[in-house]
């Protein structure tokens, strides 16, 4: 399996969507080597994980970062996403010679040139997991042509591809014109196993202080960048403060966007009721999720988008953009299209106002969120994985 | 006669330093840096007393001694003079030793360095009571001329301190206001009844020290205490040259290097050659000079940028939105009775927080255009306002 990140080491869903994944796959007798493209020694007891580069991972960007390295002196640290994306595809070279494979199993452009490089010394099939699009990243432009153009070959040359949305099928199918049956959808999921609980005390002190006081709290977590829809989501906090003087909108996450954010709740009169957290792990990213009184997915073009699940494991209910894939699996949540920012606002009102509604919601969403897990994606692959195997060999 | 009219700012703020969303009802402390942190207080007012205030002062004393006739006037704000108490007070008593000369005059304005004028009126004038009495303490000196925060001036500043008795008042001598007229007279500001005067500042003058002295890329540099004594003799008519600057100018935005202690020194010498030539303090000034004409400002004007506005520290919606979120909770503030809190608040109000916000020059990289201890102009704005939110929640709490 071919990837990019995996926990700790992780920018975004994708290092998440990927370790939950592969736990469950190894359940089905599966023998998972994964490939990072960083130095680790991190090892688990359901796969072994390769490193593709000795770089430490912290000189290297994350998946969906485009800002520069930073030269770490050293002739052979890479200086952009492209070089890196190179010495992973010149490494797989050794590691698909170094032992036998039944299928490569590839996430995301980054790796796709590499799964290319496999099939062809393997023989092979490729099977292309689709979690996000260059067009999703680019807030439904095209992004960069070359990423693009890395993606188009990928897809068209895969055996099958995987998307981890309905949302996101449709966008293969639209943005590069894949036959739509060659395309399988595999949602995500979470693991409720896996969430560490919420501590007593919580790291937004003064956030509960002011709850005493009667505001509330809404809460959006995630990169800073065009695709999360946040000038969006401004206006629409701006409708509610009208309508509700007494809200705080807590934004936890850094990225591109940020200043202009910041600079954009001032001009819009709101600047006392948003806070910034910047980026944040662990704690206090969790602890985020549990001082909410309502969580917002306003993204323009969200693949899957894990957070609104994440925060009803915390008991916080959620209202999502209809641009996204877990719009498509999480039934009790509000959803909205990204661009009606009054209906977002009357939606975030409707939440704060109406006590029984959100209690409603928040306690059918928990029975929803306990009978999640990724079994079924897990047995969906699994399939794919025999009929691909077996069409190849024979 | 002809009088220079030697005018030094000394200011520094209290920076707010990096105060996070999780600082909020964990810790009051919104000025009280890590000592090798960027916005460190007390870092700076070292750096400052050690590079300017002492040196300068050595030399301003020197000066006093050698020459009866040299005089300056100087305004020092209450929240220099208390960083001054706590953390240089080598500095503070060099500064006492130049005003005991009794040539020195004091310049009253608000002790926190505010634009409480614009936002309220009573708070202003609360300021400026307190400034006027830590003068009296540490100086023994009560201030007869008045300068607002930036040099902000209009006709209701002037007829409010032509009410309050005082005899002179500061402006920029900016040349929409002068029209044909120079700045080297002494005027009186529309609609004053009790005879107070305006002393309007000499920009390209002050400027040529302030800014120009150490630009090689200048066609005048080196500027020299004879030649710039030359320019004055030659300027035509005019009874007063105002040459207001920050006292930073020299030693920190002009190093030492650059020879600007030498023409400090050199100044009264060349100057005071001259038959009739002579140094007055600014109400000094203002006494002796009958005033030349009216000057008419409804608008206010700023020392501030080639806009002279208040566009450096208003002009943009997050600088609009820290100022009005600070006055907005004034009532809970002062209602709570705790000095600490109104302390706080009234620290909050100091024009420097909201300088540091400002994006005029931001857009065009030119970043380096302005002295900020931030990374940009949006890290001071969510320092700013994550400690009002705390100001607010402690003001609520009482």
């Amino acid at each position: 399996m071919l990837g990019w990140e995996l926990p700790p080491h992780n920018s975004g869903g994708l290092g998440v969507a990927c370790l939950q994944l592969c736990r469950a796959l190894s359940k089905r007798n599966l023998d998972i080597k994964f490939v990072v493209p960083y130095a680790t020694s991190m090892q688990t007891d359901f796969m072994h994980v390769i490193s593709a580069t000795p770089h430490s991972p912290h000189v290297l960007l994350g998946a969906y970062e485009s800002a520069g390295y930073k030269d770490s002196g050293t002739d052979n640290v890479p200086q952009n996403i492209f070089q890196l994306e190179q010495q992973y595809l010149t490494s797989i070279e050794s590691i698909a010679k170094g032992s036998s494979y039944d299928v490569i199993h590839s996430h995301d452009w980054l790796t796709f040139r590499a799964a290319l490089r496999a099939k062809a010394i393997l023989g092979k099939p490729f099977i292309a997991h689709v979690h996000s699009l260059e067009s999703d990243r680019a807030g439904n432009k095209i992004g960069n042509t070359l990423v693009h153009e890395i993606e188009y070959m990928g897809l068209m040359n895969a055996d099958h591809i995987v998307a981890v949305s309905g949302f996101t099928k449709d966008k293969i199918v639209a943005d590069y014109g894949i036959p739509a049956d060659k395309i399988s959808v595999a949602h995500n999921s979470i693991d409720p196993t896996a969430i560490v609980p919420a501590d007593p005390f919580n790291s937004y002190d003064y956030l509960e202080q002011m709850k005493l006081r009667g505001y509330k709290v809404v809460v959006n977590v995630g990169r800073l960048t065009v695709q999360k829809g946040l000038h969006n989501y401004l206006d629409a906090c701006a409708r509610v403060v009208n309508a509700q003087p007494k809200t705080l909108f807590l934004i936890v996450g850094s990225g591109e966007l940020e200043h202009e954010l910041i600079a954009k709740s001032a001009e819009l009169g709101i600047g006392r009721n948003v806070l910034f957290a910047g980026f944040q792990r662990g704690k206090r990213w969790r602890d985020a999720f549990v001082i909410a009184d309502l969580f917002v997915l306003p993204s323009l073009s969200e693949p899957f988008g894990l957070t609104p699940l994440e925060a009803i494991a915390y008991g916080t209910p959620s209202i999502v953009s209809k641009q996204s894939g877990v719009a498509e699996v999480f039934k009790n949540c509000l959803k909205v299209d990204n661009w009606d920012t009054e209906k977002m606002a009357s939606s975030i009102v409707s939440m704060l106002r109406h006590q029984n509604l959100a209690d409603e919601i928040t306690l059918n969403a928990l029975a929803e969120f306990e009978t999640m897990n990724w079994d079924k994606t897990a047995e969906m692959l699994g399939k794919l994985y025999e009929h691909h195997a077996s069409k190849v060999a024979a | 006669m002809k009088s220079i009219v030697l005018y030094l700012h000394v200011h520094q703020p209290f920076r707010v330093r990096n105060y996070s969303v999780f600082d909020i009802n964990s810790t009051h402390n919104y000025f009280f840096a890590d000592y090798q942190d960027r916005t460190s207080n007390e870092r700076i007012i070292h750096k400052v007393a050690a590079k300017s205030y002492i040196p300068t002062n050595e030399r301003l004393v020197k000066m006093l001694e050698e020459h009866p006739e040299f005089r300056l006037s100087l305004s020092i704000t209450g929240t220099v003079l208390e960083q001054l108490q706590m953390w240089a007070p080598e500095a503070l008593t060099s500064f006492q030793r130049l005003v005991a000369t009794g040539r020195v005059e004091i310049v009253g304005e608000t002790y926190h360095h505010s634009l409480a004028f614009l936002y309220d009126r009573d708070e202003f004038v609360q300021q400026v009571e307190r400034h006027k009495a830590i003068v009296l303490e540490l100086f023994g000196q009560t201030p007869t001329c008045f300068r607002n925060t930036e040099l902000a001036y209009n006709n209701d500043l002037a007829y409010w301190a032509d009410q309050a008795g005082y005899k002179a008042i500061l402006a920029e001598g900016w040349d929409p206001i002068l029209g044909w007229r120079s700045p080297n007279f002494v005027y009186q500001p529309s609609y004053t009844t009790n005879g107070i005067k305006l002393l309007m500042k000499n920009y390209k003058l002050s400027d040529d020290i302030a800014f120009r002295f150490g630009d090689r890329n200048w066609e005048q540099w080196p500027l020299t205490a004879e030649k710039f004594t030359h320019w004055l003799d030659n300027s035509g008519d005019g009874t007063n040259f105002n040459l207001f600057m920050d006292y930073e100018t020299f030693g920190e935005h002009q190093w030492k290097e650059s020879g600007i202690f030498d023409f400090l020194e050199h100044l009264p010498r060349h100057w005071l050659a001259k038959e009739g030539y002579d140094f007055k303090t600014v109400t000094q000034v203002a006494e002796a000079t009958e005033a030349a004409d009216n000057i008419d400002v409804p608008h206010i004007i700023t020392w501030a940028d080639t806009e002279r506005d208040l566009s450096a520290w208003l002009g943009n919606r997050m600088q609009q939105e820290a100022i009005d979120a600070l006055y907005s909770i004034k009532e809970q503030v002062i209602g709570s009775y705790d000095n600490e809190l109104i302390e706080d608040w009234r620290r909050l109000q100091t024009s420097d927080h909201f300088y540091y916000m400002c994006t005029k020059w931001f857009n065009d990289g030119d970043i380096h255009a302005y002295f900020s201890p931030y990374e940009n102009p949006y890290e001071a704005y969510i320092a700013f306002m994550n400690a009002w939110h705390d100001l607010r929640l402690r003001a609520e709490a009482v």
